[in-house]
């Protein structure tokens, strides 16, 4: 290691034009950027091809069934919170080519899968997106099975986080342990501070490739002082995060009220649409389809995402396993909040919020597992008297 | 056996050896890896995804002879697209294979133990080469029964075999219809009434059981009843699979993915998720 330079973990600070910087050489290693851009009112994550592209000024106004976005006063690089679609869409495409096939007279012969030489630079990550991302690395690597796809990318891909320093309206990171602050996950987080005339990006390596980046661009070692303001920011932020979630005794809850009759009642609602699942950061699920082309001689398999809300999913020769709305509901929530822990060690939601964002009936998740402590309560009470 | 940097959702080619009629619609092929190599050995109660070019893919457990495994053999139902397609194979055609996959029947913890195998229908594929396995271990077992149901006599299926088994004299088997026309002379009635008639120490007694939901359900209660322990009882379970791999998500039942914890459960671990409806 070279004198002066920062260790992994040690931070230091960067003038606000250092951010085009670090995007340059990442371009110039051959990282193909993607990060938070601005399409038809939405934020999405999309190509940059530089720091102007960011949706600089611009923060969002995100509530139950609705996305609004906002001029904001400050010339913020990171003025935002989660956009629409995750990052799952590059690292799990919602549809890929797993193979081709040629048939020969009786015999067919299966053609080795496309290579995945994309190489991802993911610019401007939260720190729930982050755990979202760990989340799906327990499902795609940790077998007994693993994607070869999901890997290839995963493991060429640089992050470089951001800490939020504008609280989610609909996002209860802190309530799932996964924000506001990025702590793992990450080769470069940034906090962005604007106080007064001084913008600075306060950068902490989190691996040895974010380390490197950083020492090619000129930094100072952070004073008490500048990190301190970063505590602040993270703080506030903590505090005034829109939702939380009681995690205590979740899986049990989840498990004694698996009869609960509230669960007609969020099946009322719920349009089975399965938006939430599509923007999720963790929902993995996907269907498998096979097709041929018109001669009958080619024939491809390709992996697209699928949706638990639809009546086909759980489909068996002779009817469907749940076949009814509130079953497949019970069936997500159930997944996300409970299931999840056994199957995977970790909980299924990082707390994001987009499922309450996103949903066009403005169900929320937070709001769903406290009515069921609150019918929990009641039947206790009623029991009493 | 996964290697890790394959892509695990490559079909490998099999070539059709025989196929042979079981019922209307019941068909059993026999067949060898097209390329010529050994095949792959299998435990009793795994299963195979079997693709047909162009057509899709669905799983099927194997219900050959695990110890001859250079013979690959499924029994499949013509009930959609591609079990049909599979059951309008010809010899010398081929399809695609890859597995096996899943929790296999617990056989090898058997030898001691009195196994009652029951199966309803065309539960009996998967439960075949556990019959196998066990007859070619005859003598570790204590006494050996196996009560088959089907809904009638046409839907019968190993009926051969059946009749070879009923010939031993170290092998109870039980065969019964729901329903049958005069001439059939045998049992009938449904499996859990058979029960009874079964001869097994419920102390030491291991029951493997694949049949439809409410065949299993009613099966299990009425073993409760004659004092079999739960975690002596093993059910298959059934559920849609896209990639038999524990990645999409389509076969999960509670906690479980059918594909990789599955299909064997045993009952005392699976019991509350059974016994719910729509899970
Ligand atoms: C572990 C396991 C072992 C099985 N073993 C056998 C066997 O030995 N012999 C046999 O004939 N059948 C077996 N089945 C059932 C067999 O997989 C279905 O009959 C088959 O998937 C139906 O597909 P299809 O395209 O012909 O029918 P369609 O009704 O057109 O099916 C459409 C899709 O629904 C799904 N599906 C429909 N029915 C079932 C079902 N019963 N189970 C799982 N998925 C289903 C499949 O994804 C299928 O592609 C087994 C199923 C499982 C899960
Ligand atoms: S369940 Fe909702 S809040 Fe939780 S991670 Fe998924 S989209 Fe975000
Ligand atoms: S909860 Fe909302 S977003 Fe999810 S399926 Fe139901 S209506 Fe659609
Ligand atoms: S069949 Fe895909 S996860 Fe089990």
């Amino acid at each position: 290691m070279s004198p002066g330079s920062a260790d992994i973990g040690e931070e230091v600070v960067l003038e606000p034009q250092g951010l085009q910087q670090l995007l340059e050489i990442l371009q110039r290693q051959g990282y193909q950027l993607v990060g938070p851009t601005l399409r038809q009112g939405s934020l999405v994550y999309g190509p940059l091809s530089a720091a102007t592209d960011l949706p600089r000024g611009w923060g969002d106004a995100q509530e139950a069934g609705a996305f609004r976005l906002r001029k904001l006063r400050e010339p913020m690089f990171f003025g935002y919170g989660v956009g629409q679609q995750s990052w799952k869409q590059f690292l799990y495409p919602h549809r890929r080519r797993l193979w081709q096939a040629r048939l020969e007279g009786n015999d067919f012969q299966v053609l080795p899968p496309d290579a995945d030489p994309v190489k991802f630079a993911f610019i401007g990550v939260h720190a729930c997106d982050l755990e979202a991302i760990l989340v799906q690395d327990k499902v795609f690597l940790e077998g007994p099975f693993i994607d070869p796809h999901y890997r290839a990318r995963r493991e060429q891909a640089f992050i470089l986080a951001v800490n939020c320093g504008h609280p989610c309206h609909t996002g209860f990171c802190a309530s799932m342990g996964s924000g506001p602050r990025a702590t793992r996950g990450f080769d470069l987080v940034l906090t962005e501070i604007l106080q007064g005339p001084r913008h600075y990006l306060l950068a902490a390596p989190g691996t040895e490739r974010g380390r490197q980046l950083i020492h090619q661009v000129p930094h100072q070692k952070a004073q008490p002082g500048e990190r301190e303001a970063a505590d602040q920011l993270l703080d506030q932020t903590t505090r005034q995060l829109g939702r939380s979630l009681d995690t205590r005794d979740l899986k049990a809850l989840l498990y004694r009220n698996y009869e609960n009759p509230g669960w007609d009642q969020v099946a009322a609602r719920c349009l089975s649409c399965g938006n939430c699942t599509l923007v999720c950061p963790t929902c993995f699920c996907h269907t498998i389809e096979d097709t041929t082309d018109l001669t009958g001689t080619q024939a491809e398999r390709w992996r697209r995402w699928d949706v638990c809300y639809t009546v086909d999913f759980s489909y068996l020769h002779g009817g469907s396993i749940r076949a009814t709305p509130r079953s497949r509901y019970r069936q997500w929530l159930t997944h996300k909040l409970a299931t999840w822990i056994d199957q995977f060690g970790v909980l299924g939601c990082v707390g994001c919020g987009r499922c309450i964002t996103w949903c066009p009936v403005a169900i929320d998740i937070t709001a769903e597992v406290r009515a069921l402590r609150e019918s929990e309560l009641t039947a206790a009470a009623a029991a009493k008297e | 056996m996964p290697d890790s940097l394959a892509e695990p959702m490559l079909p490998v080619p099999y070539r059709v050896l025989k196929v042979g009629r079981e019922t209307a619609d019941t068909f059993t092929l026999a067949l060898a890896a097209a390329a010529g190599d050994q095949g792959f050995s299998f435990a009793p109660g795994q299963f195979n995804m079997l693709y047909v070019f162009g057509v899709g893919e669905v799983p099927i457990s194997i219900s050959g002879d695990p110890d001859r495994p250079e013979t690959l053999v499924h029994t499949v139902r013509a009930v959609g697209a591609v079990s049909r397609a599979i059951c309008g194979l010809q010899k010398g055609d081929t399809l695609g294979v890859r597995g096996p996959y899943g929790v296999p029947w617990p056989v090898e913890a058997a030898p001691g133990y009195d196994v009652l195998v029951i199966a309803g229908g065309l539960g009996l594929a998967p439960l075949r080469p556990a019959v196998y396995h066990l007859l070619a271990r005859r003598p570790q077992y204590g006494n050996l029964e196996l009560i088959y149901g089907a809904r009638t006599p046409e839907d019968m299926v190993y009926r051969q075999e059946l009749e070879r088994w009923r010939g031993r004299f170290d092998f109870r088997v039980h065969v019964t219809v729901d329903s049958a026309r005069g001439d059939w002379r045998g049992n009938v009635g449904v499996v859990p009434n058979f029960i009874a008639r079964a001869r097994f120490d419920p102390e030491q007694t291991m029951v493997l059981i694949c049949g439809p939901g409410v065949m299993m359900r009613f099966t299990v209660q009425e073993l409760l009843h004659r004092g079999l322990k739960r975690e002596n009882i093993y059910l298959s379970m059934e559920r849609n699979m896209k990639c038999g791999l524990g990645l999409c998500g389509h076969c999960q039942l509670g906690p479980f993915f059918v594909c990789k914890d599955g299909p064997v459960f045993r009952y005392d671990l699976l019991q509350d998720w059974f016994l719910a409806r729509e899970v």
